[in-house]
């Protein structure tokens, strides 16, 4: 199993370990539900080494990431990223992005560690007519996610970079302890927060740093509870090879009238003819915790569609969870049976986001 | 290191056993509780069904999992624990107390149970795989 520069800190912090996308990772250290709040309270950090840090340079740089991409990154201005979709020719997911605009001809863009060597071969196997050279820098920087409405004022004083004002989606460069590398203000857990991009080495020292200062170590348990709520997209749940962005309440992310890339004639049809699914929000009213695979079925036994992520919300108090179901087929307030082991328990459709993010804009 | 009541009978699938004359109250171990973290849901059988041994006779919920709990011992539930029902958090708080799960009736006695140094032993060897 792969491991990142700060095993052997998880691993002196007590987390408990387990493997994800190949990777020996930190599910929990004091608990989900306590490090849940610490991150919507004051300041979580997250070790996300694992993902892939893939860096983008060359003349056609910016031409390639538009044929890749589904969103329209021509307006991503030098110092500012955008999240982003990779497709295949029929409009299904290769894997969400983030692509971060560096300086003239560079750009990095971030994807997820599960998908971190397909992600590399999809890249590499369309730089045929692109003066692009593609870099995979994920060994040598690591990565980390400080986030919750206290990582401003924590990073501040630990940095050069004027962090106060980085913009949303903003992405400096910066040292950190003095360590070079960038600090982005961007995350994944509904709160404003940064992302910090350091060379490997440097980590440990860092992270510990961090720490001390009063940040709460953050297992991979939390970081999903933190993005479930807000809504927040993961691969293998509510994107996948078999969805494509518009049944996961992602066409804001396809941006047709860019011009052509990979996926754009079967979504510009997706989108003529509807999306066949859709992503609907459902709350528990009956005793039991939605999961994963679980079916949806109206209140006379027919199949609507299943379920893709569903917990207790730590900060709701309430059971919830997102299902694809049928397009159309239900409103807000309608209810439905979930199918736990075989047994149907009732639940209704609510608006989602479940949590508002707060993003400072 | 993991409390591992003396008193106790065990089970490779963590549970652990209180025989009492014909009835047995089961639960899960300190080590299984920490494993799955905050447990937020239970899931017990009705009073008088019947279970065979190594038969899955109910669930236990952390935010991320569900884990099935397997009858240690074939019989018939004769009581369910309401109040872990209710406060599923006293799984975590004393699992060998408060948070005890159901009360088995048998009537032939239960074998293949760990004694508590076995399971002792057992996670130990778990924990150096």
């Amino acid at each position: 199993m792969k491991q990142t520069p700060l095993n052997a800190r998880h691993r002196a912090l007590g987390a408990r370990m387990v493997e994800f996308g190949g990777w020996d990772m930190p599910v929990q250290y004091a608990g989900i539900i306590a490090e849940h709040k610490a991150t919507r309270e004051g300041a979580g950090l997250f070790d996300i080494s694992h993902m892939a840090r893939f860096w983008v340079t060359g003349p056609d740089s910016e031409r390639f990431i538009q044929l890749i991409d589904t969103f329209d990154i021509s307006k991503t201005a030098i110092g500012q990223s955008d999240y982003g979709i990779m497709c295949y020719e029929d409009g299904g997911i290769v894997d969400d992005i983030f692509t971060y605009h560096l300086g003239p001809d560079e750009w990095m863009v971030v994807a997820n560690a599960g998908n971190a060597e397909k992600d590399w071969a999809w890249l590499n196997q369309h730089t045929a007519g692109y003066d692009v050279v593609l870099t995979d820098r994920s060994q040598e920087l690591a990565m980390l996610a400080l986030q919750g409405p206290k990582a401003e004022s924590l990073l501040a004083p630990l940095t050069n970079a004027d962090v106060v004002n980085l913009a949303f989606h903003g992405i400096t460069k910066a040292t950190v302890e003095g360590a070079a590398g960038y600090i982005s203000r961007t995350g994944y857990t509904g709160e404003d927060g940064f992302e910090l991009f350091l060379p490997a080495g440097e980590i440990e020292r860092i992270w510990d740093r961090l720490l001390e200062v009063g940040a709460t170590p953050i297992g991979l348990g939390a970081r999903d509870s933190l993005r479930f709520e807000p809504g927040l997209a993961l691969y293998g749940h509510e994107i996948e090879r078999d969805i494509n962005p518009y049944e996961a309440k992602l066409g804001w992310v396809v941006k047709l009238d860019k011009g052509p890339f990979i996926g754009s004639e079967a979504l510009q049809d997706i989108k003529a003819n509807g999306p066949a699914r859709t992503l609907v929000g459902l709350e528990m009213t009956g005793r039991g915790i939605a999961r994963q695979g679980y079916p949806v079925v109206a209140l006379d036994g027919s199949e609507l569609g299943v379920v893709t992520t569903g917990m207790p919300s730590p900060s709701l108090g309430k059971n919830l969870a997102y299902a694809l179901v049928k397009a159309g087929s239900l409103k807000i307030g309608a209810e439905v049976d979930v199918l736990i082991r075989e047994k149907p328990v009732r639940a209704s459709v609510v608006k989602t986001p479940f949590y508002k993010a707060r993003y400072k804009k | 290191m993991s409390n591992v009541p003396s008193e106790l009978q065990y089970t490779k699938e963590h549970e652990w056993v209180r025989i009492d004359g014909n009835s047995a109250v089961v639960g899960i171990t300190e080590h299984a509780q920490r494993e799955l973290g905050d447990v937020v849901f239970v899931e017990l059988p009705d009073v008088g069904k019947s279970f065979e041994v190594g038969e899955s006779f109910g669930n236990v919920e952390s935010v991320k999992a569900v884990s099935e709990i397997y009858a240690p011992l074939s019989g018939e539930i004769i009581e369910i624990n309401n109040e872990v029902v209710d406060s599923p958090e006293l799984v975590n708080e004393d699992p060998y107390g408060d948070g005890w799960l159901v009360k088995f009736s048998f009537t032939t006695a239960p074998s293949g149970l760990l004694s508590a140094d076995a399971y002792q032993e057992y996670l130990n060897d778990e924990a150096n795989k």
